[in-house]
């Protein structure tokens, strides 16, 4: 690896932090218009910039979207007085928001975003992931580093040195793990199914989207993908499941000492994880960039009429799962603004009870289903190959 | 007697909650498509209905006199103690000489007023209404303490059926050229 080669790794993982940041400082923006629209209200609409704004029919209607909102949000995060509490821990304190919005940053390393296209000797054109970093682990690593986000909330409510941070962090730390081993599991007939047969399957993600071509995984394994589902939503600490910060009971949770600035990094790190997890999402059981499933019936190019237009399809692949993966954080909006929040013996019944049993009856049963599959279908279609 | 509600144990379905989550946000996306309710207030402003009782203000017949006399009795009755009348005399031969008195000055805090329409019930003279509106605001204390001028801009002319001065000074008049009082 040159010189140059780092240098573009460092712009392009620039990029994918500037474009996941933004997204996050635009889904605050989107919580806050879906709240309005599903409230019967209009949601911020005011604020303006000097110059673009008084572009007549453009301008205005940018206004009316609130497409500013997220530039005065941050400016006023920013000046904001950023005080300390004289009773914390002072770099347990400062050091807990950083903890929180870190992993949600590093688990994009390992996301696949979009495809392109490179030659090999034999003239085959050859599918390659656009991401950051393309190891066999991918997924184990997005599972061990988007847990670590705990450690931020049980930092911050531990040095808060006040009752309410602290029960925020200990239920949050409690619900993490229960939902955590859901999660896991419920992943595996994924993985068992995407990496085929005959071969020492990968972690990576883009083996995952590529052997989604003919059928989504949310088609075939539903219940895994609503298992993913749940676990997601309480581990982003979203609605129905936001006991770290359950407002009616403790105040704001692990974070009511807290203001301004390090309010916001917990703030932002909290939507980037909300994206990070609908991403996951899409590219686990919703076929990532693959257009739509073919039901292995269907011409090959519905899955993927990227292939043929060169870097213009990895354009399109990109805007695609883009795409997906904002379907998933408006769900994410729907569902807060529907649900009431569940009680936390609920929460923890419904981990332990029923999500965790149901994810290893999954993997127990496509284990079966997947392996005389394997033995009555795929193994058969190999041998001639192995003959050769 | 005691009507007993039988509780029916819940559908397999129903215990998943899933039918029910589902029907949920059925509705809070109907919601979502729907019409506005709100109004964006500045610009647009809600349809006060008859009767409203906004802010006090004092009014002026149709001639454009001041109606109030200054007798007091807003003051006096007022709960809150948020008006306060400094009496005036009319000086000889002004314009509206036949009326006996008006205020000096007329104050209403409107820190203290309670809306409650007192002051409006209790006026002889009709001259004091409490109006529709309703945006009261201010930078400082005293800014929120309406003086006479202000009030009287506030209250504008409402329709007068009585014509009481009218009256007396056609009264006068006539009493004045002899004729039958």
């Amino acid at each position: 690896m040159d010189i140059v080669d780092i240098l573009l790794k460092l712009l392009y993982a620039i990029l994918v932090v500037v474009v996941v940041m933004s997204m996050a400082a635009y889904t605050v923006l989107a919580e806050r218009k879906v709240a309005s629209w599903i409230q019967g209200r209009l949601g911020p609409n005011r604020t303006a910039l000097p110059g673009i704004s008084a572009i007549p029919v453009i301008g205005t209607q940018l206004i009316r979207m609130g497409m500013w909102q997220p530039l005065a949000d941050g400016v006023k995060f920013l000046f904001k007085e950023d005080p300390i509490p004289g009773h914390v821990k002072k770099f347990y304190y400062c050091l807990a928001p950083a903890v929180s919005l870190i992993p949600s940053l590093t688990t994009v390393a390992v996301l696949p975003f979009g495809v392109y296209w490179t030659v090999d000797e034999a003239g085959q054109s050859i599918a390659q992931p656009l991401v950051l970093a393309n190891v066999d682990i991918g997924i184990l690593f997005i599972l061990a580093i988007s847990s670590l986000s705990v450690y931020g909330i049980v930092l911050a409510g531990w040095s808060a040195n006040s009752k309410y941070p602290f029960f925020g962090s200990v239920r949050s730390s409690a619900q993490m793990i229960s939902y955590e081993l859901a999660m896991g599991m419920s992943i595996l007939p994924v993985f068992m199914w995407a990496s085929g047969t005959g071969d020492l399957g990968t972690l990576t993600l883009f083996s995952v989207v590529e052997a989604q071509k003919e059928l989504w995984l949310a088609i075939w394994m539903p219940v895994p993908a609503f298992i993913f589902l749940v676990a997601l939503f309480a581990e982003t600490n979203r609605l129905p499941f936001d006991m770290p910060e359950s407002e009616t009971e403790l105040v704001g949770g692990f974070h009511t000492e807290y203001g301004s600035f390090k309010f916001g990094l917990f703030f932002v790190g909290e939507y980037a994880a909300m994206i990070i997890g609908s991403a996951v999402f899409t590219l686990l059981f919703l076929g990532g960039w693959n257009f739509l499933p073919t039901f292995g019936f269907l011409p090959d190019w519905v899955a993927d009429p990227w292939k043929t237009m060169g870097w213009f399809g990895s354009v399109l692949s990109v805007l695609w799962f883009i795409g997906k993966t904002t379907f998933f954080i408006f769900l994410f909006i729907w569902v807060r603004w529907t649900l009431p929040r569940f009680r936390y013996d609920q929460v923890m019944n419904l981990g332990w009870k029923y999500l965790i049993p149901m994810a290893v009856a999954c993997i127990v049963i496509y284990a079966f289903i997947i392996g005389l599959w394997d033995t009555a279908v795929t193994i058969d279609e190999i041998k001639p190959d192995v003959t050769k | 007697m005691a009507k007993v509600i039988e509780r029916k144990p819940l559908t397999f379905a129903e215990k998943t909650y899933i039918p029910q989550v589902l029907g949920g946000l059925k509705i809070t996306l109907k919601n979502m498509f729907s019409e506005k309710v709100t109004l964006e207030y500045p610009e647009e402003r809600p349809d006060i209905p008859d009767g409203y009782r906004g802010v006090p203000t004092l009014v002026r017949d149709p001639n454009g006199r001041e109606k109030c006399v200054s007798c007091q009795l807003c003051e006096f009755v007022c709960p809150p103690k948020a008006i306060r009348i400094t009496p005036g005399e009319i000086a000889e031969g002004d314009e509206s000489e036949h009326v006996e008195k008006r205020p000096q000055d007329f104050e209403i805090n409107m820190l203290r007023c309670i809306y409650c329409g007192m002051c409006q019930e209790v006026c002889p003279e009709e001259a004091i209404f409490l109006q529709d509106i309703y945006s009261v605001v201010g930078t400082s204390r005293e800014e929120l303490v309406y003086h006479k001028q202000k009030l009287y801009e506030l209250g504008g002319t409402r329709p007068d059926d009585h014509y009481k001065w009218d009256k007396k000074k056609e009264a006068e008049e006539l009493a004045a050229s002899g004729g039958h009082h």
